[in-house]
């Protein structure tokens, strides 16, 4: 391997590294929102378009830089996602901080890092990288939660999360020093001790159930999801929509990789472990949503059933590496659609108010009082809810197939049950805004029009790619299968 | 003939325009969709009239749609698809003529809706692929749920709520069968497919097949709807706008029979033979029980609700008799109960705009004050009794016939319905139309020429259905002989 594939397949990185100290520097030098917010969205956009040369480097399948990282096609495919994703934030968050916060653009420089460490992860097969990027996204949103500071509940809602996904790490530091004491090697591929001693056997368990409630924690999985309902709640809508896509998003990859690599589900006793999780999570959190009255909170305990439904791609690793990799993607653009277009709703219409509408009483006859907002936000419930013509639906389907696929029956009633329950609520939002609006509630037409436009745009997405994914598909597909699995 | 599925895109896009149009005139829409609703019906009747090819079908059309997993835009017409698409089309004409005035705001968007649920329903019926016929079958969902929960009557959050729970928890279970007959397919043969013809085919037995069966089942019997999966039927009739009504009574039930018709009992031939007890009982509960509920209503709606249940027993009875006849008269029943329960809903949509109530005790008399409602109520009551001559005596005739042929006694039962039917029936006709009039409804005004143009049209439909029956069951011969079954 020459230096300069290496360079070349790594562009991207040093891009949005370059593009993140340009911003800083910017920023120090003279203060100006507008200058910053341009900065950032160019950043991304090269980043995203340094991906086309990085993927011609590409040879046969992937290019391992250093032991720490190994880029394939499918680690760009999520950076594109993700990128795309911080992108999305990036215009929808300069509506919100031009009007809520005193110091404006420091959260350029957040979301930035922020996006760094999610591209970390895609390519991380080693503990050091995966602990790096975890931490490098940890950090950049502990101060993207609290980012307004005169209000209360962003700052206590920052502190949470600081506080558990402090203790989360911890978990799955000390997993991974358990792992290591087993097998005496921090890379993912040689991390399982196959023909080890008991005493490797022993620590290598202890060690995935450390490092499994770890990252059950930064998922959000029952039942380590306590703290997700009240981060989502008190978090700005935009900064809540970035943790709830690109931060779940990038520690699911690198899960997936990890299991990949590291032949993790061999062992029968974390396959078990992981599936009760699952079943927990897709019951226990659409349960627990239908009895919030905050969209917010409805959308963190979705969240929740969401991951638990995604783990069942990672359970077919096993038998159908490519199916799985394929469910992950299609379900992850998915998630991030619908995810995007429900928080951008309530942040752009707060956009004018003090306090956020986040009840579902303010969505109250949206789909008349501003068509084009309610019109986003009932296809992206119906979306979460899993129902044809969204993308959603295809995002189902997949997980269907996944588990079927590998005749994981409990797992499936799982989901049925799960999905069953969802759609009451989901339902209750749509109802919500097509509803007749009462006197109190005038038409809206101060909206910003970038974010409105955002939005139709995810909107738009959601309907195209539910009712013709083939593009989707054969993209994801053919990326997969080039990337060697 | 590959043009004919252009019909799809037509309703679609004739929703679209019809929504839009509301800026230029509030009552532009209903006009576009009626006239939409009897050009797609004329182009229904052209394509019958052409005749079918060699193979029995009347179009067909295929384009890849999701090559990784085998699906297909499969849309085929035969026989049976079609006479139910011409149901569709013209039911559609009886939905968007009864809620002419009934809607006072949002013409644009309810035609959209009415316009956007037939399509889903002609999707329903001429989709030949697995994936297809999901999809279709999920997408009519959503604008009906629209429908009741914008434009219904007191509690329409509950009852379009429970609408949409049963037939989505139900629809997941089908869309598990689905998914798991193609990959135990794919396992066996190689071949990743959602092609209908092509899974017909495959060899599933035993335990596998009952469950997958199960799965199709119940969805289907939760949307047509039989007991103990009905309870979500009355609720949402009885809260529905009228055309909403008409459209879940006439067509959407219809779906289900299609169902069971189409699916279940070709895929799954041996499991269905080995469970014909099961769904004969239920059918004959359906009827007993839909029956005696009926009779108990106090609210003019909610009986024909209940009797709708009752009907479709029959179709159950009919299909699960595998005979000939049976499943003949189960094709019959659907097609007359369409046109008698559009009539009735429709009946009992304008008894509600003109007394603002759709209580019989506040009604009593009213032939006095509306002669021609009278008469055309008493028509479509005794048409849907069961009166010979007309199109439901067809239907249940010959499922009785069939049905005796597989057990007597549950036909024995399965008969007594009629009679309950008679007597729900005619109380229903007493109870509001006969008797001494109410003081309290001093005048009604009649149907005008609007309403009795298109009750003529459905008289002279059941009256054509009960004489020359024949004419549809030509249509049906191919795909019966195909299921093989006794006469």
């Amino acid at each position: 391997m020459n230096v300069a594939t290496m360079f070349q397949a790594g562009l991207p990185y040093m891009v949005l590294t370059g593009g993140l100290l340009v911003v800083m520097i910017g920023v120090s030098i003279k203060r100006t929102h507008a200058v910053a917010a341009v900065l950032t969205i160019i950043t991304l956009v090269v980043t995203i378009l340094s991906h086309v040369l990085a993927y011609s480097s590409l040879g046969d399948g992937a290019i391992q830089i250093t032991p720490l990282f190994k880029v394939d096609g499918v680690a760009y495919l999520f950076n594109i996602l993700f990128l795309l994703a911080a992108l999305v934030v990036a215009f929808l968050g300069s509506e919100f901080i031009s009007v809520h916060v005193r110091f404006k653009e420091e959260f350029y420089l957040l979301l930035l890092c922020a996006t760094l460490g999610s591209l970390v992860l895609p390519a991380a097969v080693h503990f050091a990288s995966l602990i790096l990027g975890l931490e490098i996204i940890g950090i950049s949103l502990y101060a993207m939660i609290a980012y307004p500071e005169k209000a209360r509940p962003p700052l206590e809602a920052g502190l949470k999360y600081l506080v558990l996904s402090g203790v989360g790490s911890t978990a799955l530091l000390f997993g991974m020093a358990m792992i290591y004491a087993g097998s005496g090697s921090m890379e993912f591929a040689s991390s399982h001790p196959a023909d080890g001693s008991m005493e490797a056997q022993y620590l290598y368990l202890i060690g995935n159930a450390f490092f499994w409630s770890g990252i059950a924690f930064k998922l959000s999985l029952v039942p380590f999801h306590i703290w997700t309902p009240d981060v989502y709640h008190g978090a700005p809508s935009v900064t809540t929509g970035f943790l709830a896509t690109v931060s779940k998003g990038a520690v699911f990859a690198v899960v997936f990789r990890y299991a990949v690599e590291g032949d993790v589900l061999d062992s029968g006793n974390v396959q078990l472990a992981l599936i009760l999780i699952a079943c927990a999570s897709m019951v226990i959190g659409n349960l627990l949503a239908l009895l919030q009255t905050n969209l917010k909170r409805i959308l963190a305990y979705s969240s929740i059933a969401h991951m638990g439904y995604l783990l069942i791609a990672l359970l077919l690793v096993e038998s159908n590496k490519v199916l799985g990799y394929e469910t992950v993607v299609v379900y992850l653009v998915g998630y991030f659609l619908m995810t995007l277009a429900a928080f951008g709703v309530i942040s752009v219409l707060s956009n004018n108010h003090e306090r956020e509408l986040d009840t579902i009483d303010s969505v109250n006859g949206l789909f008349w009082r501003q068509p084009a907002a309610g019109a986003v936000l009932i296809v992206s419930a119906i979306s979460l809810a899993g129902i044809p013509l969204t993308i959603g639906f295809v995002a189902k389907f997949y997980v269907f197939a996944a588990g079927i696929d590998g005749s994981m029956w409990i797992l499936i009633s799982a989901l049925v049950l799960g999905s069953a329950i969802g759609i009451y609520y989901y339902l209750r939002i749509v109802f919500t805004a097509i509803k007749k609006p009462s006197d109190e509630f005038g038409t809206i037409t101060d909206l910003p029009w970038t974010g409105l436009g955002i939005l139709s745009f995810i909107g738009l997405c959601m309907l195209v790619f539910g009712i013709y994914p083939t593009p989707l598909i054969n993209l994801v597909q053919s990326v997969v299968q080039a990337s060697g699995f | 003939m590959s043009t004919f599925f252009l019909l799809i895109p037509v309703l679609l896009v004739a929703g679209v325009v019809a929504w839009l149009s509301e800026r230029v005139r509030s009552t532009l829409p209903n006009w576009i969709a009626l006239i939409t609703f009897i050009a797609t019906t004329l182009w229904v009747i052209v394509i019958w009239l052409n005749g079918p090819n060699a193979e029995g079908l009347y179009a067909e059309w295929v384009k890849p749609w999701i090559p990784r997993f085998g699906i297909d835009f499969r849309f085929e017409v035969d026989g049976l698809s079609l006479m139910l698409i011409g149901l569709t089309t013209f039911l559609g004409i009886v939905a968007v003529v009864s809620s002419w005035t009934e809607t006072k705001t949002r013409h644009g968007f309810f035609q959209f809706n009415i316009l956007w649920v037939m399509a889903g329903v002609v999707g329903v019926f001429s989709a030949f692929d697995l994936f297809l016929f999901f999809f279709f079958w999920e997408v009519m969902l959503i604008p009906m749920y629209f429908l009741i929960a914008i434009w219904g009557h007191e509690e329409k959050e509950y009852a379009s709520m429970k609408f949409f729970l049963f037939t989505q928890i139900s629809g997941l279970l089908m869309l598990v069968a689905i998914i798991a007959l193609v990959w135990i397919h794919y396992n066996i043969s190689g071949t990743l497919s959602f092609d209908y013809d092509v899974l017909k085919n495959a060899e599933i037995g035993g335990a596998t097949a009952r469950l997958l069966m199960l799965g199709f089942f119940i969805a289907f019997i939760t949307k047509l709807p039989s007991v103990p999966v009905h309870t979500w039927l009355p609720d949402a009739h009885t809260q529905a706008p009228t055309a909403g009504s008409v459209i879940l009574a006439g067509i959407l039930l219809k779906t289900g029979a299609y169902g069971i018709i189409r699916f279940v009992v070709t895929l799954f031939p041996e499991a269905s033979q080995e469970f014909w007890m099961w769904g004969m009982t239920f059918g004959v509960i359906s009827i007993l029980y839909g029956g005696y509920l009926a009779y108990s209503q106090i609210d003019f709606k909610r009986l024909v609700a209940y009797s709708s249940i009752a009907h479709m027993g029959f179709i159950l009875v009919g299909v699960y008799s595998f005979t000939e006849l049976g499943t003949q008269g189960a094709i019959i029943t659907m097609i007359a109960h369409g046109f008698s329960t559009a009539a009735l809903f429709m009946m009992a949509g304008a008894l509600q705009e003109r007394l603002h109530t759709r209580e019989m005790s506040q009604m009593g008399g009213l032939w006095v004050r509306a002669p021609r409602m009278g008469a055309v109520t008493m028509f479509f009551v005794i048409a849907s009794v069961g009166m010979p001559g007309l199109g439901n005596f067809i239907g249940e005739f010959l499922v009785l016939i069939g049905a005796f042929q597989k057990s007597v006694v549950l036909t024995v039962f399965a008969t007594i319905g009629i009679v309950v039917a008679a007597v729900y029936g005619l109380s229903l006709m007493q109870r509001s139309f006969q008797g001494v009039p109410n003081p309290d409804v001093s005048q009604m005004p009649d149907f005008a020429f609007r309403e009795m143009s298109v009750m003529v049209l459905l008289m002279i439909a059941l009256v054509w259905v009960g004489i020359y029956p024949q004419s549809l069951l030509r249509m049906t011969e191919s795909f019966l002989s195909g299921l093989g079954y006794p006469l």
